[in-house]
């Protein structure tokens, strides 16, 4: 299925019931898109290869765009979007890997996806693995203590496989005074901060140099103001 | 429970089994959080990508761990028992269990093996605060010798395994087994004895008619070991655990569920904190689980 706005639109409009999350789903799209579409090298033929690399939706919250990304991918039927919530299918609120193909960590409660993304991370290279882990949390998430704990860990080991983005749309009810990039930049990270709507610049900050370290892409989503095409 | 002294400490057994491990699995990872780093110093230096000690850093080393295992791989996640199961229980809940893979998660310490620290370096819940999860298996060595077979066991599997070390232990070691070991019979009740309590079940029950069942492997809990020697006495059951009082008690009305029976359990306070330090022999008697305070106790109970 080509990936297009106008296809992305339509699959992610056959999941209704969970309006409180939608803007938090939109918001992720963009960098779910230019992942899956221009970065990691997985896919429904390769999902099970030791060698793929990973991403792990952290905030698990408002998976729809998620979900929309995997249908158009053909890891997930589109059909099966329509199922969303219901007692038989393999898409909640939360996606649970267990039950989802194509989805990499059950996630719904903050601040696990980036540990486990670490361990995967350590793992693949105690395997000698090149494989890349994209860990996507939000904001609001970067408050969990687990997420500061890891972020230490993973700078001090030089994890540079691992890339973590978070979707900064100012939810973080304290913020992040000074940016959070540079909270990552003080544990020894790669960080850079882009449009989160850009897709040329979300794809430079994935692919670009990191010097040996792990990478953050802080991807802001600001307002949409009237009028404006995004 | 007798304290130890010139034996070899559970933990030291442990230590040198992961690290004989190492050299023969390459699925396997040990992940430390600064506690007993120290054991795996030169193993670091022969597998310097599966020894991390990740610092003081408790919650993330379980998520890692998870994240580990989600590639196939086995992590060994060691630090001090309320560290390891209370602190981050979620982290057990999630990054393990609901992701549907396994670690070995081993804990030093147990409900008080040095009261002196005070009640932050207790943790007499995490095996009730485990029964919370599903799929957990649980051993609780009483003896340095049953501690190698069982971590053999542990890493060869792909499940989430708990194993529960102590610095005190028996006298003798109890041949490792899944289910029930009867140790003694008779006629006037059963007593169940778990990991290091048995020394004192032992002496406070040697007068005594009854059947003595040891267990290393609480979880899975033994169900037709109980009912076969429920079978032959009088099915009065007694449960010393080193642990929370009561807690295989479900367990044993599960496995007695058509058996009409009377329960006794022992083990450490429910309805209050014990707010002293001291030894761990004091605390032993504080909670009735010496010898003297289980005969009194026993005896009373089975009449």
């Amino acid at each position: 299925m080509q990936m297009t706005e106008e296809t992305l639109r339509g699959l992610f409009a056959r999941m209704v019931g969970d309006e409180k999350h939608g803007w938090a789903a939109a918001s992720t799209l963009h960098a779910i898109w230019v992942l899956y579409e221009r970065v990691l090298n997985v896919s429904p033929e390769n999902i099970d290869d030791p060698d793929r690399d990973r991403f792990y939706l952290s905030k698990g919250h408002g998976p729809m765009a998620y979900y929309a990304v995997l249908a158009a991918k053909g890891f997930l039927a589109p059909e099966a979007l329509d199922t969303w919530r219901k007692w038989d299918s393999p898409l909640g609120m939360h996606p649970d890997h267990n039950l989802a193909p194509g989805v990499e960590i059950s996630s719904g409660s903050l601040g696990h996806g980036l540990p486990l993304g670490v361990g995967t991370a350590l793992a693949l290279r105690a395997q000698g693995r090149s494989a890349r882990v994209v860990v996507l949390m939000g904001d609001g998430e970067f408050d969990e203590g687990s997420n500061h704990e890891t972020m230490a860990i993973a700078g001090r080991l030089g994890l540079d496989r691992l890339t973590a983005v978070v979707i900064d749309n100012k939810s973080a009810s304290l913020g992040w005074p000074g940016g959070i990039a540079g909270r990552f930049e003080a544990e020894g990270w790669h960080a850079s901060t882009v449009d989160g709507r850009d897709h040329d610049a979300l794809y430079r900050a994935f692919t670009g140099e990191s010097g040996g370290r792990p990478r953050v892409v802080v991807a802001e989503i600001l307002p949409v103001e009237e009028g404006s095409a995004a | 429970m007798t304290a130890q002294l010139a034996r070899k400490q559970m933990r030291t057994v442990w230590a040198d089994t992961v690290v004989e491990s190492l050299d023969t699995d390459p699925r396997l990872v040990v992940l430390t959080a600064d506690i007993s780093s120290w054991f795996f110093w030169d193993a670091k230096k022969e597998h310097p990508d599966r020894v991390l000690n990740f610092g003081i850093r408790e919650q993330a080393m379980i998520d890692i761990a998870g994240g580990f295992a989600l590639t196939g791989m086995r992590p060994v996640v060691h630090t001090y028992a309320p560290f390891l199961i209370e602190r981050p229980f979620e982290q057990i809940k999630i990054g393990l269990a609901h992701q549907n893979v396994g670690a070995v998660l081993v804990s030093v310490g147990a409900s008080y093996d040095d009261p002196s620290w005070g009640r932050t370096h207790q943790a007499p819940g995490d095996v009730a605060l485990l029964d919370t999860l599903p799929g957990w298996t649980v051993h609780v060595p009483g003896h340095e010798d049953e501690v190698a077979p069982l971590l053999h066991q542990a890493i060869a599997s792909d499940e989430r395994v708990y194993v529960r070390l102590s610095e005190r232990a028996n006298s003798e070691a109890v041949p490792v087994s899944d289910g029930f070991t009867v140790l003694r019979r008779g006629g006037a009740g059963v007593v169940i004895a778990v990991g290091p309590v048995l020394d004192e079940v032992l002496a406070a029950t040697s007068t005594m008619d009854v059947t003595v069942l040891y267990a290393s492997t609480i979880r899975p809990f033994d169900h037709a070991g109980l009912r076969a020697a429920v079978g032959a006495a009088r099915p009065d059951v007694v449960l010393v655990e080193p642990y929370l009082r009561g807690t295989s008690a479900f367990e044993v009305s599960e496995a007695l569920a058509d058996v009409p029976h009377r329960l006794r359990t022992f083990g450490t306070w429910r309805d209050r904190e014990a707010r002293v330090y001291g030894t761990a022999e004091e605390h032993d008697r504080l909670f009735g689980l010496d010898a003297a305070g289980l005969a009194e106790s026993i005896t009373g109970f089975l009449g």
